[in-house]
């Protein structure tokens, strides 16, 4: 659902790197504060070149002591909302949402398993903290590169043991069927990480046949397959041209460039955004999490808030008539 | 918001009656909240928010299609973990698709629903609601659904019974309550009401159940449990009998059961059961029993439901005007204290979902 966003004044009360790239962030809000449910986030209002630009990060919970932690891992190719989060000293002023839920976690069921991929971690970390308070069974993998991208691994360690295994990608890689069939029949999955971990998560929980409404997953529409390049969309029927830069999406570039376009959830869900592609210089990174596996590999559309090209240029088409 | 709800949510409420749900949607709203209740195949009940994640339609006005409910607008099915597990035209599903599954467990002839964080929902906490369990005692309620006033009014009503002399005149009101002392004593989450009046002329309707002439010793020990239920455990024997003491064998003994539930702040959902132990085969009792309490505005709670009402229209005209306290008053200032500490515990846990409504 569209969210009504209602921005109140924080305070970046406290910064804390974990690894070279993924700080946590504290940031006490002004008036009431709402305790997060687990797989909540929260809005920040990010500056980016000057212009202001909303971001949501997970939050790493519990958050027993009035503020609202985030990790944000900084991407140095993609947008430039990590760069802004990483120029917050403690005490800058910052404006911020309050928590919401678009990965909540449902109790009783009677085994979990959690995956998380890189920064990915911040939602099932807490998540699995809930979990151990409620004394469930759980097993998390979490997979990284190397073993210098593990953050928060020691902490959850602390809590649920053994029951953390780590996969930093130079010593071994998750087994996802595997670990799919130790999971109970009524078990479910949370997923957590870049698209192309979520969608092998995906085909492994299809090919065991479970039912598709207990794999829980959020992913964030900065990751692809390829790195993020800049390119250029063509659109015939307009008669024009828009350059994509790295940090910008093609939705916020085409809407720049004054194109009209439809959208709501913005990190590639509802496919509102999507646009008849008509030919590619290169290669189409979905990002997306609407298009089925087939539909990709068609590439008759793609969803312009979060995918892209890896190449020189995209020639699509629009609604306009 | 949470600073003026009068009823917590971090507790148990009764839905409906477990005869109500069946493999059919029934809608109601508890706590402001509108749900909607569905038995699955395998006969367990269900609480889904009654708004489709799409455009709000109500589900319950959709149909249930196996242990799923379909939306009536577009299509879109939840199954009971309330996960959306189908959208009309598209080959995949917007995982963050879902509406509210609520805890609910059945216990006692009563479906009970937690509306607050579906972590803190523990079974353990459900109300002790046994005399309604059809077993031991005897006797068939009903529901007073959507009843007009702020459901702390209910509980203030069956907390101190003085009423009875006034509002029930013909049946079990009498001057001996006005004139014996009672006890009022609390744990932390019950308070108990305990009056005997000894040596009394039965009142019309106790005398009509004991069925012996002469006087008797009455009881009403009165137990709230917080939040919202009240068992009253009521009767008399014949004088002499020392009942009071213990043995109630010569008397007749009965309970008057309330589990509410809060519709909206000022109206509530009041389960009620008069149940006995006395003569528990006889189906005509049992009838004249329900007769007794509802009967086309003649019962004890229909004079007691045109009593609530009225006091909440009065309520609403003057918002500002305080309640005044009497002695009588002290079951149902337990009882609201209780509630009240309730709803400190509400806020210091408020998560976003709710939080936010």
């Amino acid at each position: 659902m569209p969210e009504l966003i209602e921005w109140r004044d924080g305070v970046v009360r406290a910064t804390r790197d974990l690894t070279h790239d993924i700080r946590t962030i504290e940031i006490a809000p002004s008036g009431e504060f709402a305790v997060p449910a687990p797989g909540s986030h929260i809005n920040v209002s990010v500056l980016i070149r000057e212009r202001p630009d909303v971001r949501s990060y997970s939050i790493v919970g519990p958050c027993t002591d009035g503020l609202y932690r985030i990790a944000v891992k900084l991407l140095k190719d993609t947008r430039g909302g990590s760069a802004y989060m990483w120029s917050l000293a403690p005490g800058a002023r910052v404006q911020i949402s309050g928590p919401a839920n678009y990965f909540e976690l449902g109790l009783g069921r009677p085994e979990y398993l959690l995956l998380a991929g890189g920064i990915g971690i911040t939602p099932i970390f807490t998540h699995a903290l809930a979990l151990a308070e409620a004394k469930a069974r759980l097993r998390v993998a979490y997979a990284c590169r190397s073993r210098h991208d593990l953050a928060l691994a020691e902490e959850l360690r602390e809590r649920i043991g053994d029951r953390l295994q780590t996969f930093p990608a130079e010593d071994a890689r998750v087994d996802l069927p595997a670990e799919v069939a130790k999971l109970d029949r009524q078990g479910e999955f949370y997923v957590c990480g870049p698209i192309a971990l979520l969608e092998a998560a995906k085909r492994a929980w299809r090919e065991s046949g479970r039912p598709m409404d207990k794999l829980r997953f959020e992913t964030f529409g900065s990751s692809g397959r390829y790195p993020t390049v800049p390119f250029t969309i063509e659109i015939p029927r307009l008669g024009i041209q828009v350059a994509v830069p790295a940090d910008q999406t093609m939705l916020e570039a085409l809407e720049e460039a004054g194109v009209g376009m439809i959208w709501d959830c913005r990190r590639g869900e509802c496919g509102l955004c999507a646009l008849p592609i008509l030919e590619v210089d290169g290669i189409v990174d979905h990002r997306d999490v609407f298009f089925s596996d087939a539909e990709k590999a068609g590439d008759a559309q793609l969803c312009t808030c979060v995918s892209r090209v890896y190449g020189n240029a995209i020639t699509v088409d629009t609604a306009d008539r | 918001m949470a600073d003026c709800r009068p009823f917590p949510l971090n507790a148990w409420y009764p839905a409906a009656w477990s005869h109500e749900i069946q493999r059919e949607l029934s809608a109601r709203t508890i706590c402001g909240k509108d749900v909607v209740l569905y038995r699955r195949t395998d006969g367990d009940p269900v609480a889904l928010e009654d708004a489709c994640w799409h455009r709000l339609l109500p589900l319950s006005l959709g149909r249930l299609v196996g242990d799923q409910v379909m939306c009536g607008y577009h299509g879109l099915v939840f199954n009971s973990a309330g996960r959306c597990t189908f959208m009309p035209a598209q080959k995949t599903i917007n995982p963050s698709a879902c509406v509210r599954a609520y805890p609910v467990v059945e216990r006692h002839r009563l479906i009970w629903i937690w509306p607050g964080d579906p972590a803190a929902a523990d079974p353990a906490v459900l109300p002790d609601f046994h005399w309604n369990d059809g077993a031991e005692w005897k006797g068939e309620g009903g529901t007073f659904y959507s009843l007009a006033c702020d459901y702390r009014l209910v509980i203030d009503n069956l907390m101190d019974l003085t009423h009875e002399t006034y509002v029930h005149s013909d049946s079990i009101g009498h001057d001996a309550i006005l004139d014996t002392p009672f006890e009022v004593t609390h744990t932390e989450n019950t308070a108990t009401m305990t009056r005997w009046m000894i040596d009394i002329d039965p009142p019309p309707f106790w005398a009509k159940q004991l069925g012996k002439p002469g006087r008797v010793d009455r009881w009403q020990i009165v137990n709230f449990q917080a939040p919202a239920v009240v068992v009253g455990d009521v009767g008399v024997a014949p004088t002499g009998t020392r009942a009071r003491e213990g043995d109630r064998s010569q008397g007749v003994n009965g309970a008057f059961l309330a589990a509410i539930a809060p519709e909206t702040e000022t109206s509530c959902h009041y389960f009620w059961n008069f149940v006995r132990t006395f003569k528990t085969d006889d189906e005509q009792l049992t009838r004249d029993l329900q007769r007794a309490h509802v009967n086309n505005g003649k019962g004890v709670y229909d004079q007691d439901h045109v009593v609530l009402e009225a006091q909440q229209r009065a309520i609403d005209k003057h918002p500002r005007q305080p309640f005044y306290n009497l002695n009588i008053d002290a079951g149902a200032l337990w009882a609201r204290r209780m509630i009240d500490r309730m709803l400190a515990r509400d806020q210091v846990r408020s998560a976003p979902g709710q939080a936010a409504e």
